[in-house]
């Protein structure tokens, strides 16, 4: 199928998903609270930790924002696409829905990881946006079109990867049926992205940018808004993203091989 | 007569549940594994030296973490998710008919849940003792029941707050959106992330009066010796499941009455 064909599929799917989201309207606004007190509560968090001190591993409390807003982002965006749709992988799979999916004429892992939206995350990425641009006020950051390419380049990857991650520990599910909540470990893991990677011992660096690259994922972009990175750390983070893309791809086609349906 | 028959009952139940559990072992391992959050925080706290300001030792900072761990493990609760699943599902409907009240059920699936956990919690702290092995200790006989008796309260209140939660899927079809929202301040404020004495002063003067710090802060610092009132912990925990089971009963039976089964 052409690129065209599948967008007009998608926009298909994003009018269903969300007409049957904004069913619950009033969880809308509850969720709109939760991000609201989530976000309060790790910036109180925060402030405990620089109560007497002036820098954690190196960076300042007003530094420290900006990954709390990347992290605020990248969660969104988390809770809008990839934790509805790869969730839903388990699903299919001890069901043996997966059956109806692979039987379409659409590519699987576009149908699987596409289908469903949910809106309540918008409003937690336009909240880590709003902390974003109050950083760079208080930071004063210089804005102009390097600047922001080289950002936008970075959170793509930073997208890319935890994709890549979440699409991953989904896919295992096809051969432990019973693990449907593999992906809690991964979102608990996944916790430590709000803070410094310097922050942490030396040995938890090296198994946080590894085994699962977390410090890509936000301290990377907030070195880039604040000018510290050098250029062969955002080029690692395009490799990086680019070999978690191809691998999630080919394992996800390999792991269909083993794919036998309910009941057999 | 009676208590003979609620005695056999719930031994019942219990075995059913027990022997259910163990069939998800891998699942209630990852369980145990998600919950590992406090030793990323403790090295954050440890690392950067952040404790000199609190007064305590690496030591007991990383006990207090090791038992918030523990505590965390065997007071978690998850009634509104299994009942708000069983009302979309209609499978509300025969647990009524039942002479038995359905939390019965729940509360059951908890306590052989923590029972089938406790090894897989035994081994997390076995590997932390590898890489902490000066934090090694035993506390005495009298400590290990006083906090065994704490945390079981502290699953108590939790288990209330669901279910009273969980009885407003009788008015609205997702509760579990409120527990989430719910979770947040029971995640910044129980001690799980950081000791509730850490916390600056404007939140420590209202803090205690709510039943967050008693959910993990109060067991943690009771098992690993830190210093904490005891007095206060206890009649605290007492006071809030005084409060909180007249509310559930009063919502319980609001809520059967107002409930009508799948169809009608």
């Amino acid at each position: 199928m052409s690129p065209k064909k599948y967008f007009k599929v998608y926009k298909k799917f994003l009018h269903t998903s969300l007409a049957s989201e904004l069913e619950y309207q009033t969880n809308i606004l509850i969720d709109l609270i939760t991000a609201i007190l989530s976000l309060i509560g790790s910036i109180f968090l925060l402030s405990i930790f620089y109560q007497n001190n002036a820098s954690i591993g190196g960076w300042k409390f007003e530094q420290a924002l900006i990954i709390q807003g990347i992290y605020t982002i990248l969660n969104g965006i988390t809770n809008t696409w990839f934790n509805p749709n790869l969730t839903e992988i388990v699903k299919h799979i001890r069901e043996g829905t997966l059956d109806f999916v692979l039987l379409k004429p659409i590519d699987s892992q576009f149908f699987i990881s596409l289908k469903k939206i949910n809106p309540s995350g918008f409003l937690e990425i336009m909240l880590g946006l709003c902390l974003l641009s109050f950083c760079i006020r208080i930071n004063q950051i210089n804005i102009n079109l390097s600047f922001l390419t080289l950002c936008l380049i970075t959170i793509i990857c930073s997208i890319c990867i935890l994709y890549s991650l979440w699409f991953f520990i989904s896919t295992t599910t096809i051969w432990f049926v019973k693990t449907w909540n593999a992906t809690e470990v991964l979102r608990s893991f996944l916790y430590i992205g709000r803070f410094p990677l310097n922050s942490f011992s030396f040995s938890l660096r090296i198994f946080f940018s590894v085994f699962i690259p977390i410090a890509f994922i936000t301290t990377i972009p907030s070195e880039v808004f604040l000018g510290l990175t050098e250029l062969w750390k955002i080029s690692l983070e395009v490799i990086v993203a680019i070999v978690f893309l191809f691998a999630s791809r080919k394992f996800w086609l390999y792991a269909l091989k083993f794919y036998s349906s309910a009941s057999s | 007569m009676i208590s003979k028959l609620i005695n056999r009952k719930i031994f019942t139940l219990l075995k059913v549940q027990y022997s259910n559990m163990m069939e998800y072992r891998v699942e209630i391992a990852l369980w145990a594994i998600s919950g590992i959050i406090p030793f990323f925080m403790l090295n954050i706290w440890t690392n950067n030296n952040l404790n000199e300001s609190i007064n305590i030792t690496n030591v007991m900072l990383s006990r207090y973490f090791l038992c918030a761990f523990f505590v965390r493990q065997f007071s978690v609760v998850w009634v509104v998710f299994s009942f708000e699943e069983d009302a979309l599902m209609g499978r509300v409907s025969p647990y009524l008919i039942q002479p038995l009240n359905p939390f019965f059920r729940y509360f059951a699936q908890h306590l052989a849940e923590q029972i089938t956990r406790f090894p897989f919690a035994i081994i997390l702290s076995f590997f932390f003792f590898i890489f902490n092995p000066e934090s090694i200790w035993i506390p005495n006989l009298g400590i290990l029941l006083l906090s065994t008796i704490s945390t079981f309260l502290s699953f108590l209140i939790q288990f209330l707050i669901q279910s009273i939660i969980a009885c407003l899927c009788f008015w609205t079809e997702k509760a579990s959106s409120i527990e989430r929202l719910l979770f947040i301040p029971t995640l910044f404020l129980s001690g799980l992330l950081a000791p509730v004495v850490s916390f600056p002063e404007y939140v420590k003067s209202w803090v205690y009066l709510t039943p967050f710090p008693y959910l993990i802060d109060f067991p943690a610092n009771l098992l690993s010796g830190n210093d904490t009132n005891i007095s206060r912990g206890f009649s605290m925990q007492i006071l809030w499941i005084f409060l909180l089971f007249p509310i559930f009963r009063k919502i319980w039976s609001e809520g059967t009455k107002k409930y009508t089964a799948m169809g009608s």
